[in-house]
């Protein structure tokens, strides 16, 4: 019984840590500057190829993948500098300059790298609970989900950076009228932000084959959690990601990989119609 | 009817403009006894896409709701064309299959556009909702590889594409080639006139006030919901004409002219156009598919890259769109020229009034 339990609550853990880790950057960007980043699969991809450029020069996993996610929290910072910078006021836009960057940097790395690139195979390891067999790795993955929600409280929550970033998110003006620089702070947010788009992809880089085009795997998962969640994401992301686990991994138990996800979908259109500012409104109408 | 050809919301106006456009017109007209006939399939070719660009320009353009769901309504009437080509059995059956698919796509639009508009989804949201919804449909067309994916006797095929369904027919003639050339033609200027007058009459008024304060045109005692809904069923059904041409005109297609990068193309073309206007958008949209076309046979990653760096220029350079701006230029220097012609002190009068507006 309790493998049968534990074979659960695994499965759930699996489709947990999918949301949470590949929708976390998206969440941040969006919820400190309104702005979602269309390029975010891209990110991903590049926290991938470096961790796998890094392990076959010999870099042990772990660091490599660490190393991946500050390479792409600064090429991060490098694109928000040169371009999301001037799309705050215009999110609309914003949505579209990091499309076209999407576009090329896709394209440019299947011209450039071609399509196959050889990879690493998943850390082995495995271990036994009653006649079921599960891979450490993927518990790894809920560790790494986990921590990440952890991390993301404590810089928010309990750090000076995050107050004044809170600040920021409820009111721009207000904030930079008190003295706070909100063009760091935006900066640093979307630093933090691609960086966990890089950790995305390096954590998932063993487990999946590496192709240009790998980002669009992550998307739909991503958005879909970020509209779940709502607004304030700090709040509504890791409900929204229970909320969706749940679903998804009753209907992949039972029918399969894509029918889990086209239920998914259904699931947030149904839910637009009933909760269109997302879970988080609910959960601050409750907290008043 | 004809008073509404032109109004405030098109540019374009007067017997300078169409007499232009009937100019090009008659050129269309004529060209295919000049040139070969792979040419004219290949005009063909890039005609089935301008119906998808007009429709995403009256959606985001004249509604203020972009959609990145265009190639999802593409491929719903793309494979629906096939499935009922297939299962109707050819012959002149194919011209209710294209009707039919059409509506299909339709229908699509007006449940997904109801949970979206009615749930009170817009701006951003709008748009990552549609992606979302494409990328699932590529997804899922893309693992139906297998002999239990079909519908009667058409086999979905995943990635390998649905094939083996007939071209437009009527009676027992085939209509492809210059036959295919005409229709389009014929259907881009009733789609384009009728377009124009949509946007023109009073509908139109209320879409526009719509995308410039949807609160406003509420207090004012309309129903924005069903205006944004029907701007998207009319935007997306278009899309789905696209759909349905394509499949017919190839007699094939894929889930990879659903899901990335191909949903991005009609942004890239109506961004680069001119999204607040329907003659750029169909000028700047052909002009970017013939260019497309020919860096393609050379690279498709090139010509990708191209249009990544393209819709990033559009936006950081010219938001309103290049070929919207650059046609304004040319509007401009045409009057300033003309009434300088005219004598100094009109074209001092000129220009103090294109200060005030």
């Amino acid at each position: 019984m309790s493998a049968e339990l534990f074979s659960v609550f695994y499965q759930f853990a699996d489709v947990f840590a999918f949301l949470i880790l590949s929708a976390a950057g998206l969440a941040i960007v969006f919820g400190m500057m309104g702005v979602i980043n269309m390029a975010h699969g891209e990110f991903i991809m590049c926290g991938a190829y470096v961790t796998v450029g890094l392990v076959n020069l010999g870099v042990p996993l772990p660091i490599a993948q660490i190393l991946a996610a500050l390479t792409a929290g600064i090429i991060g910072m490098i694109v928000e500098f040169l371009i999301v910078r001037r799309f705050y006021k215009r999110p609309l836009d914003s949505l579209l300059a990091t499309w076209g960057l999407s576009l090329i940097v896709t394209q440019s790395m299947l011209l450039i790298v071609g399509s196959a690139v050889r990879g690493i195979g998943t850390p082995e390891g495995s271990f036994a609970i009653g006649g079921y067999t599960f891979s450490t790795y993927r518990l790894v993955l809920f560790g790494a989900a986990v921590a990440v929600l952890a991390g993301l409280y404590i810089i928010f929550m309990k750090t000076r950076f995050g107050v004044v970033a809170r600040a920021t998110m409820q009111n721009a003006a207000m904030a930079k009228a008190l003295g706070a620089r909100t063009g760091r702070i935006y900066s640093i947010s979307f630093g933090i932000g691609t960086a966990l788009a890089g950790l995305c992809g390096a954590l998932y880089a063993p487990t999946m084959t590496l192709i240009p085009t790998m980002g669009a795997t992550f998307v739909v998962e991503s958005f879909v959690t970020v509209v779940i969640g709502g607004a304030n994401v700090l709040l509504g992301t890791a409900p929204a990601a229970v909320f969706l686990a749940i679903i998804r991994m009753a209907l992949n138990a039972s029918y399969g990989q894509i029918i889990g996800q086209i239920g998914m979908l259904f699931a947030v259109i149904l839910i637009i119609r009933v909760l269109p500012e997302g879970l988080s409104s609910v959960l601050v109408r409750r907290g008043r | 009817m004809l008073k509404l050809l032109d109004g405030p919301q098109t540019l374009g106006r007067g017997r300078i403009f169409w007499s232009c456009f009937l100019a090009v017109l008659a050129g269309a007209l004529i060209y295919p006894v000049f040139a070969d006939s792979y040419d004219v399939g290949n005009f063909a070719y890039f005609l089935i896409w301008i119906f998808m660009a007009l429709g995403l320009c009256l959606m985001w353009g004249y509604g203020g709701m972009l959609s990145f769901g265009q190639t999802f309504f593409f491929g719903i009437a793309g494979y629906g064309y096939g499935v009922l080509a297939i299962n109707m059995g050819g012959g002149t059956a194919t011209i209710a299959a294209l009707v039919l698919s059409v509506v299909i796509a339709m229908i699509a639009a007006g449940i997904l556009g109801y949970f979206m508009i009615w749930g009170g989804i817009s701006g951003i949201f709008f748009g990552i909702v549609t992606l979302s919804a494409t990328l699932v449909l590529a997804f899922f067309l893309g693992q139906t590889a297998g002999p239990e994916w079909h519908i009667g006797p058409a086999r979905l095929n995943g990635f390998n594409g649905m094939k083996g369904m007939d071209p437009l027919t009527v009676g027992d003639f085939d209509i492809e080639g210059s036959a295919l050339y005409y229709v389009m033609i014929a259907l881009i200027v009733i789609v384009y006139i009728a377009l124009r007058m949509l946007v023109n009459s009073s509908v139109g008024n209320v879409i526009v006030a719509t995308r410039e304060n949807p609160q406003r045109a509420e207090m004012l005692g309309y129903d924005v919901r069903k205006y944004q809904l029907l701007t998207f069923v009319i935007g997306s059904g278009l899309a789905g004409l696209s759909g349905a041409l394509y499949t017919s005109w190839g007699q094939f297609i894929t889930p990879s002219s659903i899901g990335l990068p191909a949903a991005a193309m009609p942004i890239v073309w109506v961004a680069f156009s001119g999204r607040n206007d329907l003659t750029a958008t169909l000028v700047g949209s052909f002009l970017l598919l013939f260019g497309f076309q020919t860096i393609t046979v050379y690279s498709q990653q090139a010509a990708l890259v191209l249009m990544g760096v393209l819709l990033l220029a559009t936006v950081m350079l010219a938001p309103q769109g290049f070929v919207l701006g650059i046609g304004k230029l040319v509007v401009d220097w045409w009057s300033r020229r003309r009434r300088r012609d005219e004598g100094p002190a009109l074209a001092d009068a000129g220009r103090l009034q294109s200060d005030e507006t």
